[in-house]
C-alpha cells in the first residue's frame, strides 16, 4: 500500500503510525503462540527462558519433555489421544452426514420456516458451552450416557453440526440447480444425481465444515468436563488438568503438537476454501 | 368467458393450478425431509435438555412429596395462629414415615434452606417421638422444643407446600422472600452474584470495545493490501482461530505470569522494579488480556468480510469531492462498514459473556464470570436446581443478543474463516 507522492507530510505521519498499530496487533495476535515453541524444548523445569536459553546454548534444550509426553510414567497422554481422535473422528462423520443432508434442505427454496429452523439448527453455536454442558449432561445421565464414548460423541455432533450447516448451505448458495435437473432428466435418481453430481461440487465447503467439526470436538472441554468419566479423558481434559494444577512443561511440548496439528488443519481448510471459491466462480 | 374454460389443463387433464400446488408441496415435504433428522436430533438431545434446565431449575417437589398429609392439613389454616391439632398429627404421621425411609436429614436440610433453625429442632424431634403416645400430638410436638410452638416455623413449613418456586431466581440475582411474602434484597455483604453479573457485562463488554479497536485498523489493512500480502497476513489472523483454546490460554499464563516474559519486559525498560513486578494473573487483567487476545479473529473475519466489498474508488471520489483523507473515511467509509462493525461486536460479546475456560484459569478469584459460577454450583455445591436457574438467566441475556443479531445481520449470513 504505497502512498502517492502528492501525500502531506502529516498523512504520511498519520499512515506510518497506522501500519505501526497494525503490526502491533498483529504481534498481540501471534506472538503468544511463539513462546511455546522455545519453552517446550527448556532442558530445566521451569517455565521461563533460563540463562543457557538466552545465551542459545545447546545444553540449555533438550526434547526431555517430549519423552515424558510420550513414555512418561502413569502418563495420561496417550489414552488422552486416543480418545480424543476417536471422539473426535465419529463425532465429524456424524455432523458431517446430518449437517450436510439438513444444509441440501436448507437451500432449497421450498424449504417452510427456513429462518426459525436455521435458528434452531445454529443455537448449539451461539449458546454459552457451559449451558450447552448442563443442558447435554442432564440428558446424557437421564439416558444412560454420561461417562461413555458415545455420549461424548452425541454431545460433540450437537456442538459441530451448526458449523457444518454454515459452510455447506454457504457453498450451495451459489449453487447452479440446472445441473442437478439435467441430471434427473438424463434419467438419475436423486441419490444417484446427488453423489455424482453434487456432492463432487459441494465438497470444498462439506470437508471446510467437517474440520470445523473436528477442531472443535478435538478442543472441547467445557462438555466434556461435565461427561467424561475417568476412562473417557481427552487431551483438553488433560490440559486443563494439568493447567490448573501445576503448569508443567510437558504441557507445553502437548501445545507444541497441537499448534503444529492447528497449523496443518488451517493449511487444509485455506487449500479448499480457495478450491471452492474457484469451482464457484467467484474470482477476488 | 368465464374462468374455467380459461383454465389450463395438463397432459393427465388436471387443471395446471392444482398440479403445480401439489408439485410445490410435494417438495416442500422433501426439503423438510432432509432437514428433519438433524431438527429432530437437536431437539431431542438438545432443546428439550434446555426446557428440562427450565423444569428443574423451578422444581420444588422434594418437600411436597415428604410433607403430603401435612400440607393437605393446611389449606384450611390461615397461618395466624398456631396451626389446629389436626396439622399436628398430620405432621407426625408425615414425619414416622420419613423416619421410617430414612429420610428426615434431607427434610431438616431443605427446611433449613427456608429457615434457619430447623436442623436441630427435627433432630430433637425424632429422638423424642419415639416415646410420643397416642392423641394430643400439638402438645407432644410442641413439648420438644420451644421452637415447635413457634407459628414462625410452621408458616415456613407452608412456604414449601407449592411444587414450583421462583426463589432460584431470586437468589441469583440476590433477592429472596421472606416469611411476609414480600421479596427483599439480601444484606449488603452477602450480594455475591450482583458483582459476578455485573462483572460479566463488564468485562464483556471491554473486550469487545478492545476487540473493537484492535480489529478494526487490521482489518482494514487486510482488505486494502493486495491479495499476495494479505493472504500471508491473514494466516496470521486465522492461525489462533483455529488453535486450541487452550493453547492459547496456557501461552498467556506463561506470558502474564510474574517471572514470565511481559513482566522481564517491563522491568528491563525500568517500567517496574525487579522486586515489585506487577500481577497480571490470577485477576481481571488476565481475563481482559487473555479474553481479547482469543476472541480478537471473530471481530476481525466479519469486519474483514464487510471491508473486502467496499470499493476504493469510493475513498477516492470521497477525497476527490474535497473531503480530507480523515473526512473522506468517517462520512464514507466507517458507516459503510456498520454493519461488519455490529456483526463482529454482537459475536464477540455473546462469546465474552459465555467465557468460562480462560477466565477460571488466568482470572483468579476477581477475574470469574458468572460461567464459573454456574459450573461451580454443578460440580461442588451440586445445587443443580440453582445452576439451572442461572444458567437459563444468562441464556434468557444471550438469546436477545442472538435476535438482535439475526435481525441485523440474518443467521444465515454468518461467515467462518
Amino acid at each position: 500500500m504505497a502512498l502517492p507522492k502528492y501525500t502531506e507530510p502529516h498523512y504520511r505521519i498519520w499512515h506510518y503510525v497506522y501500519l505501526t498499530i497494525c503490526a502491533a496487533v498483529f504481534f498481540f495476535l501471534v506472538a503468544p503462540l511463539f513462546v511455546i515453541f522455545p519453552l517446550s524444548f527448556n532442558a530445566e523445569e521451569f517455565l521461563v527462558f533460563s540463562d543457557g536459553m538466552k545465551r542459545l546454548d545447546p545444553d540449555a534444550f533438550s526434547l526431555r519433555w517430549y519423552q515424558d509426553m510420550i513414555y512418561g510414567t502413569k502418563n495420561p497422554w496417550g489414552l488422552a489421544a486416543k480418545n480424543s481422535f476417536i471422539i473426535a473422528i465419529f463425532a465429524t462423520i456424524g455432523s458431517v452426514i446430518l449437517g450436510t443432508v439438513a444444509a441440501l434442505g436448507l437451500s432449497s427454496r421450498h424449504m417452510p420456516y427456513k429462518g426459525l429452523i436455521m435458528a434452531v439448527l445454529i443455537s448449539p453455536m451461539i449458546v454459552p458451552l457451559i449451558i450447552s454442558g448442563v443442558a447435554i449432561f442432564f440428558f446424557m445421565a437421564k439416558v444412560g450416557l454420561a461417562a461413555t464414548h458415545t455420549g461424548i460423541v452425541l454431545a460433540h455432533i450437537i456442538l459441530g453440526t451448526p458449523f457444518v450447516v454454515i459452510t455447506v448451505t454457504a457453498t450451495l448458495s451459489g449453487f447452479d440447480h440446472s445441473v442437478t435437473r439435467a441430471a434427473a432428466s438424463l434419467g438419475s435418481d436423486p441419490v444417484n444425481t446427488f453423489m455424482k453430481i453434487t456432492l463432487p461440487l459441494i465438497l470444498p465447503g462439506v470437508i471446510s465444515g467437517g474440520l470445523f467439526a473436528f477442531v472443535t470436538s478435538f478442543d472441547e472441554v467445557v462438555v466434556v468436563l461435565f461427561l467424561a468419566g475417568l476412562e473417557n479423558t481427552t487431551i483438553p481434559i488433560q490440559m486443563w488438568t494439568g493447567l490448573r494444577e501445576q503448569l508443567s512443561p510437558t504441557i507445553l511440548a502437548v501445545a507444541t503438537c497441537l499448534i503444529i496439528l492447528s497449523t496443518l488443519i488451517l493449511v487444509t481448510a485455506e487449500l479448499l476454501r480457495r478450491r471452492s471459491e474457484r469451482l464457484r466462480g467467484i474470482n477476488r | 368467458m368465464s374462468s374455467e374454460t380459461k383454465q389450463i389443463l395438463t397432459t393427465d387433464g388436471i387443471p395446471l393450478e392444482v398440479s403445480l400446488k401439489k408439485a410445490e408441496k410435494k417438495n416442500k415435504i422433501k426439503a423438510f425431509l432432509l432437514v428433519a433428522p438433524l431438527l429432530l436430533f437437536i431437539i431431542i438431545t438438545y432443546v428439550f435438555p434446555i426446557g428440562d434446565m427450565l423444569m428443574r431449575s423451578v422444581d420444588d417437589k422434594m418437600v411436597t412429596e415428604m410433607l403430603p398429609k401435612t400440607f393437605k392439613s393446611m389449606e384450611k389454616w390461615d397461618g395466624q395462629d398456631l396451626p389446629p391439632e389436626e396439622v399436628f398429627e398430620a405432621f407426625y404421621f408425615d414425619f414416622k414415615k420419613l423416619i421410617e425411609e430414612e429420610r428426615e436429614g434431607k427434610l431438616s436440610t431443605q427446611l433449613n434452606y427456608t429457615k434457619n433453625g430447623f436442623k436441630s429442632i427435627i433432630k430433637k424431634l425424632r429422638r423424642k417421638s419415639k416415646s410420643f403416645e397416642e392423641g394430643n400430638y400439638k402438645e407432644q410436638i410442641m413439648s420438644v422444643h420451644r421452637r415447635w410452638a413457634d407459628v414462625e416455623y410452621w408458616r415456613a413449613i407452608k412456604r414449601r407446600a407449592p411444587a414450583y418456586t421462583y426463589q432460584k431466581y431470586l437468589k441469583g440475582i440476590d433477592m429472596y422472600e421472606n416469611e411476609k411474602g414480600e421479596i427483599i434484597n439480601v444484606p449488603e455483604d452477602r450480594r455475591v452474584h450482583r458483582i459476578l453479573w455485573m462483572r460479566t457485562l463488564e468485562i464483556a463488554f471491554f473486550v469487545t470495545v478492545f476487540c473493537f479497536l484492535m480489529a478494526y485498523p487490521i482489518a482494514h489493512l487486510l482488505a486494502t493490501l493486495p491479495m499476495k500480502y494479505s493472504n500471508l497476513l491473514m494466516i496470521c489472523v486465522l492461525l489462533p482461530f483455529w488453535t486450541s483454546l487452550l493453547v492459547r490460554t496456557a501461552s498467556w499464563m506463561i506470558l502474564l505470569q510474574q517471572q514470565g516474559i511481559v513482566n522481564d519486559f517491563f522491568v528491563m525498560i525500568g517500567l517496574v522494579s525487579d522486586d515489585n513486578r506487577l500481577e497480571m494473573m490470577f485477576n481481571k487483567t488476565g481475563s481482559y488480556v487473555a479474553m481479547t487476545q482469543i476472541l480478537l479473529p471473530f471481530m476481525v473475519l466479519p469486519l474483514y468480510s464487510v471491508m473486502k466489498t467496499i470499493s476504493p474508488s469510493l475513498m477516492r471520489a470521497g477525497k476527490s469531492l474535497g473531503g480530507t483523507p480523515f473526512v473522506a473515511f468517517w462520512k464514507v467509509y466507517f458507516p459503510l462498514t456498520i454493519p461488519g462493525i455490529g456483526a463482529g461486536c454482537l459475536l464477540v460479546f455473546i462469546l465474552a459473556i459465555g467465557y468460562y475456560i480462560t477466565p477460571a484459569l488466568v482470572g483468579g478469584a476477581s477475574g470469574t464470570l458468572i460461567s464459573n459460577q454456574i459450573a461451580f454450583h454443578m460440580k461442588s455445591t451440586l445445587d443443580w436446581s440453582f445452576a439451572s436457574a442461572m444458567g437459563l438467566m444468562l441464556l434468557s441475556g444471550v438469546l436477545v443478543i442472538y435476535w438482535l443479531y439475526n435481525k441485523l445481520v440474518g443467521i444465515d449470513n454468518i461467515k467462518l474463516g
